[in-house]
C-alpha cells in the first residue's frame, strides 16, 4: 500500500469527492492563495497546503477564496449546505472559533432540531488544532470539546493519515454538520493510504494496541503519544497497554472504551484539551459510571495544565503532555494503593 | 411634497446602468397616474399585507390569554415591507429573517396554520413544535428561518445565493434584518462577501427606528444606505409604508441580482407598532410618536386610501378580505388551541440525520 503523508492523505480525499459530486465546493481563506494578487495563483493552498493544486483541477467556482471574515464565510457555507450545496470549510485555526462560533452552535447546529426535522446540512469545518509549533496562545488550542459539547455537531479527530482519509470522505457525505480537526504537528507524518476511495464510519473506534494489563485512551496527536508510551512500558516494566483511539469524540465509542476498560481494569486517558470539562473528564465520568466495578485503580488522566498555551519552546515543551507523562501515570497505577498519588493537576 | 418622488434621475434604468445611485434619503413612490401592477397583484399584496396583520394583532390577544409559551414579538407595521418583495420572490428563492419574522414567513408561503400552530408549541406546527415563533422555517417555500440570533441571517443568505449561483438555479436569496441588526459584525461582513463573490443577494435592511428598546438615534452611526454603498453596492432608499414603492424597488433590486450583476441592498423603513415582545409595555417611545405612525404611516391604510382614490380597486372587495383573514386567522388559532402538543419522544428526535 502507498504511504502517503496527513496532509496528501487529506488533499487526495478532497479531490476524490469533488470529483464524485459536483455539489462539493471548498471555502475558506488562502485555500487557493493569490486571488487579485499580481503573482502566483493556488500559492498557498490553504495555510497548511492541504488544498493545494485543487484550483488547478476545479477553478474558482469550486474552491472560493474568502476575505478574512470568518463568521461570513462560516455563516455562508451553513446556508449553502442547508439550501443544497455540500460546503467543505477550512477555519485556518480552531481557535478563529472565537469569531464565528454563533454561526456554528447557534445556526448550523440546531437547524435540523429547530425546524422539526425538515434540514438536511452536509457541511464540513475542516480546523487546524494544537500545541507545538510556537504559535502561543491564540494559535495552538485544542477546542475540540467545545464542539463535542454542542448537540447537533458531530465531532472528528484522526490520528493517522489513513483514518484522516477515510473519516474526511465519511464527512463529506455525511448529512450533518462535521467538525474535522486537524493536528498542525501530525501534516507530515506518513503511513499508508490506498489510493481508491473509502470511508471510516463515525463512533467506531480503533485499537491499535491490544494489551491485558492498561487501557489508555488517548485522542489525536496524544494517539501517536499513547504508542509510544505503550512501546516503553512493555518494553521497559512489561506492561501490556490497550491503546484505545476513539477517532471521533461526537458519536463517541462508549463500547469499545468500556470494553477495554472492563478487560484491563486500569485507565489512564491522554487529551491535549484543557483539563476543565475536556475529552478526559468526559470519558473519565463514563467510565466511572459503568465500568466502576471493574476499576483496580483510579481513573488517571494527562493533559495539560489549565492554562493557556505558552509561546516560550521551553514551556511549550512542558505543555502537551510527553509519553513519558503518560508511561509515569501508567506504572502509578500498579504501585501499592498507599503510595498511588495522581498526578498534581494545576487547576 | 419633498418626499413624493423618485429618488432616481428621470428616465435612469438600473437594469440598463452599471451606474451606482447615489444614497438618498427621498422616498422612493411611483407616480400614481398609471396602474401600478395588475389587478390579480394588487389584490393578492392587500390579501398578503392584511393577513400578517390580522395575525399579529390577534396573536397580541393570545399572548395575554397565558396560553402561548414565551414571547412573541410582532411584525404589525411593518408589513408592506415583506409583502412588496416577497411577491416577486417563489419558491426558488430563498429569504433570511428576523425573530420579528412571522410577515415575512406570510409573505414567503408559509402555511399560517401551521405557523400559529408552531407558536402555540403544537405537534401540527411548521416544526413540529420545535422551534416556536423565532425559529419558524420552510426550506420548501425558501424560508431559511426566522432567527433568534440579531444578525445571525446574513451570513447564511450569503450560502443560499452561492447555492444559487453555483447550481445555477436562477433563484436569489434575500436578507431581512433590522437596523439593529446593522450594527453586528455579522451583517458588515456579509455585505462585503456577496459583493467579493459577486452573488445574487438582495439586502433588505427594515428599519424601524428601534433595535429592541433603543432608538436608532441612540445606537446607527452615520447613515443606513452610506454604509451600503461603503461596499459599492447599489441602494435604494424605501418608504416600507408605501407597498407600491416597495414594490418597485424590491422588482429592481431582485432583477439586478437575479441577472447576475451581484447584491443589492434597500432600506426600508417602516415603523413597529407593538413593543419589541408581546408583554412590553413599550414605555420608550412617547404616546404620540406611536399614535402618529399609527394614523400617519399605516401601509394597509395608505394602499387602501391610494386604490379607492384612484379607483383602482373597490371598497366592497377590499373589506370582504379583511374578513376573510380574520376568519383565516381566528381558525388557525382554534386549530392550534385544540392541537396535540409533542409526545415526549419528540425530545430526542432531530438532532442529527444520523448519529451512530
Amino acid at each position: 500500500m502507498p504511504r502517503k503523508s496527513f496532509r496528501q492523505a487529506l488533499n487526495e480525499g478532497l479531490r476524490q469527492e469533488m470529483r464524485r459530486d459536483p455539489r462539493v465546493v471548498i471555502i475558506g481563506e488562502d485555500v487557493t492563495g493569490g486571488a487579485g494578487a499580481t503573482g502566483e495563483q493556488d500559492a498557498w493552498g490553504g495555510a497548511f497546503g492541504v488544498t493545494k493544486g485543487i484550483l488547478g483541477e476545479f477553478g474558482r467556482s469550486r474552491i472560493l477564496d474568502t476575505p478574512i471574515t470568518e463568521s461570513a464565510f462560516i455563516g455562508a457555507a451553513a446556508g449553502a449546505a442547508v439550501t443544497g450545496l455540500r460546503p467543505v470549510a477550512e477555519l485556518m485555526f480552531v481557535d478563529f472559533l472565537g469569531v464565528c462560533f454563533d454561526q456554528i452552535i447557534n445556526q448550523a447546529a440546531k437547524f435540523r432540531y429547530m425546524f422539526g426535522g425538515k434540514a438536511r446540512t452536509p457541511l464540513v469545518i475542516r480546523a487546524t488544532y494544537g500545541a507545538g509549533s510556537g504559535s502561543a496562545s491564540q494559535h495552538s488550542q485544542a477546542l475540540y470539546p467545545l464542539f463535542t459539547h454542542i448537540p447537533g455537531l458531530k465531532v472528528v479527530i484522526p490520528s493517522t493519515p489513513y483514518d484522516a482519509k477515510g473519516l474526511l470522505i465519511q464527512a463529506i457525505r455525511d448529512d450533518d454538520p462535521v467538525i474535522f480537526l486537524e493536528n498542525k504537528m501530525m501534516y507530515d507524518d506518513m503511513g499508508e493510504v490506498p489510493d481508491q476511495s473509502y470511508t471510516i464510519p463515525f463512533g467506531e473506534a480503533s485499537v491499535p494496541i491490544e494489551g491485558k494489563d492498561v487501557t489508555i485512551i488517548a485522542f489525536g496527536r496524544m494517539v501517536r503519544t499513547a504508542k509510544r508510551a505503550a512501546e516503553r512500558l512493555r518494553l521497559l516494566h512489561k506492561i501490556e497497554a490497550t491503546v484505545v483511539d476513539p477517532r471521533t469524540t461526537s458519536p463517541l465509542d462508549e463500547e469499545t472504551i468500556l470494553d477495554c476498560v472492563r478487560k484491563t481494569g486500569r485507565v489512564v486517558i491522554a487529551d491535549e484539551a484543557y483539563p476543565r470539562c475536556g475529552m478526559a473528564a468526559d470519558v473519565s465520568s463514563l467510565i466511572a459510571e459503568k465500568a466502576f466495578f471493574h476499576l483496580k485503580a483510579p481513573i488517571l488522566k494527562v493533559t495539560p495544565p489549565h492554562t493557556p498555551v505558552p509561546f516560550a519552546p521551553s514551556l511549550e515543551k512542558l505543555y502537551v503532555p510527553l509519553p513519558s507523562r503518560i508511561e509515569a501515570a501508567v506504572k502509578s497505577l500498579f504501585d501499592e494503593p498507599a503510595k498511588l498519588v495522581p498526578e498534581r493537576t494545576a487547576y | 411634497m419633498p418626499n413624493d418622488e423618485l429618488s432616481l434621475p428621470a428616465g435612469s434604468d438600473l437594469l440598463q446602468s452599471d451606474d451606482v445611485p447615489a444614497p438618498s434619503h427621498t422616498s422612493y413612490r411611483r407616480p400614481a397616474a398609471a396602474a401600478p401592477m395588475p389587478r390579480a397583484a394588487m389584490l393578492s399584496a392587500y390579501r398578503t399585507m392584511r393577513l400578517i396583520r390580522s395575525f399579529e394583532d390577534r396573536l397580541a390577544v393570545e399572548t395575554g390569554t397565558g396560553d402561548v409559551p414565551g414571547t412573541v414579538h410582532l411584525y404589525a407595521g411593518q408589513e408592506a415591507s415583506a409583502t412588496g418583495i416577497c411577491m416577486h420572490l417563489t419558491d426558488r428563492d430563498f429569504i433570511s429573517s428576523t425573530h420579528r419574522g412571522h410577515g415575512h414567513a406570510i409573505a414567503k408561503g408559509v402555511n399560517i396554520d401551521g405557523m400559529m400552530a408552531e407558536i402555540y408549541g403544537r405537534a401540527t406546527g411548521t416544526c413540529r413544535g420545535k422551534g416556536g415563533s423565532m425559529h419558524i422555517a420552510d426550506l420548501d417555500h425558501g424560508m431559511l428561518g426566522a432567527n433568534g440570533i440579531v444578525g445571525g441571517g446574513p451570513p447564511l443568505v450569503c450560502g443560499a445565493a452561492l447555492t444559487a449561483k453555483t447550481l445555477n438555479t436562477g433563484g436569489v436569496a434575500i436578507a431581512f434584518f433590522g437596523d439593529g441588526a446593522f450594527n453586528q459584525g455579522t451583517t458588515a461582513e456579509s455585505l462585503n462577501l456577496a459583493m467579493v463573490w459577486n452573488l445574487p443577494a438582495v439586502f433588505v435592511c427594515e428599519d424601524n427606528g428601534m433595535g429592541e428598546a433603543t432608538s436608532s438615534k441612540f445606537a446607527v452611526a452615520g447613515e443606513i444606505t452610506a454604509r451600503a454603498a461603503a461596499y459599492g453596492m447599489p441602494t435604494l432608499d424605501v418608504d416600507g409604508t408605501d407597498l407600491f414603492a416597495v414594490h418597485e424597488a424590491a422588482g429592481k433590486a431582485i432583477a439586478y441580482a437575479r441577472a447576475g450583476k451581484g447584491p443589492f441592498f434597500l432600506h426600508v423603513r417602516a415603523p413597529r407598532y407593538y413593543g419589541h415582545y408581546t408583554g412590553d409595555p413599550d414605555t420608550y417611545r412617547s404616546d404620540e410618536e406611536k399614535a402618529a405612525a399609527r394614523e400617519d404611516r399605516d401601509c394597509l391604510t395608505i394602499f387602501r386610501d391610494r386604490v379607492l382614490r384612484t379607483e383602482l380597486l373597490g371598497e366592497g372587495e377590499l373589506d370582504a378580505i379583511d374578513a376573510e383573514a380574520a376568519v383565516l386567522v381566528d381558525a388557525a388559532v382554534k386549530a392550534a388551541r385544540a392541537a396535540p402538543s409533542p409526545e415526549a419522544g419528540e425530545l430526542t428526535t432531530d438532532v442529527y440525520v444520523r448519529y451512530a
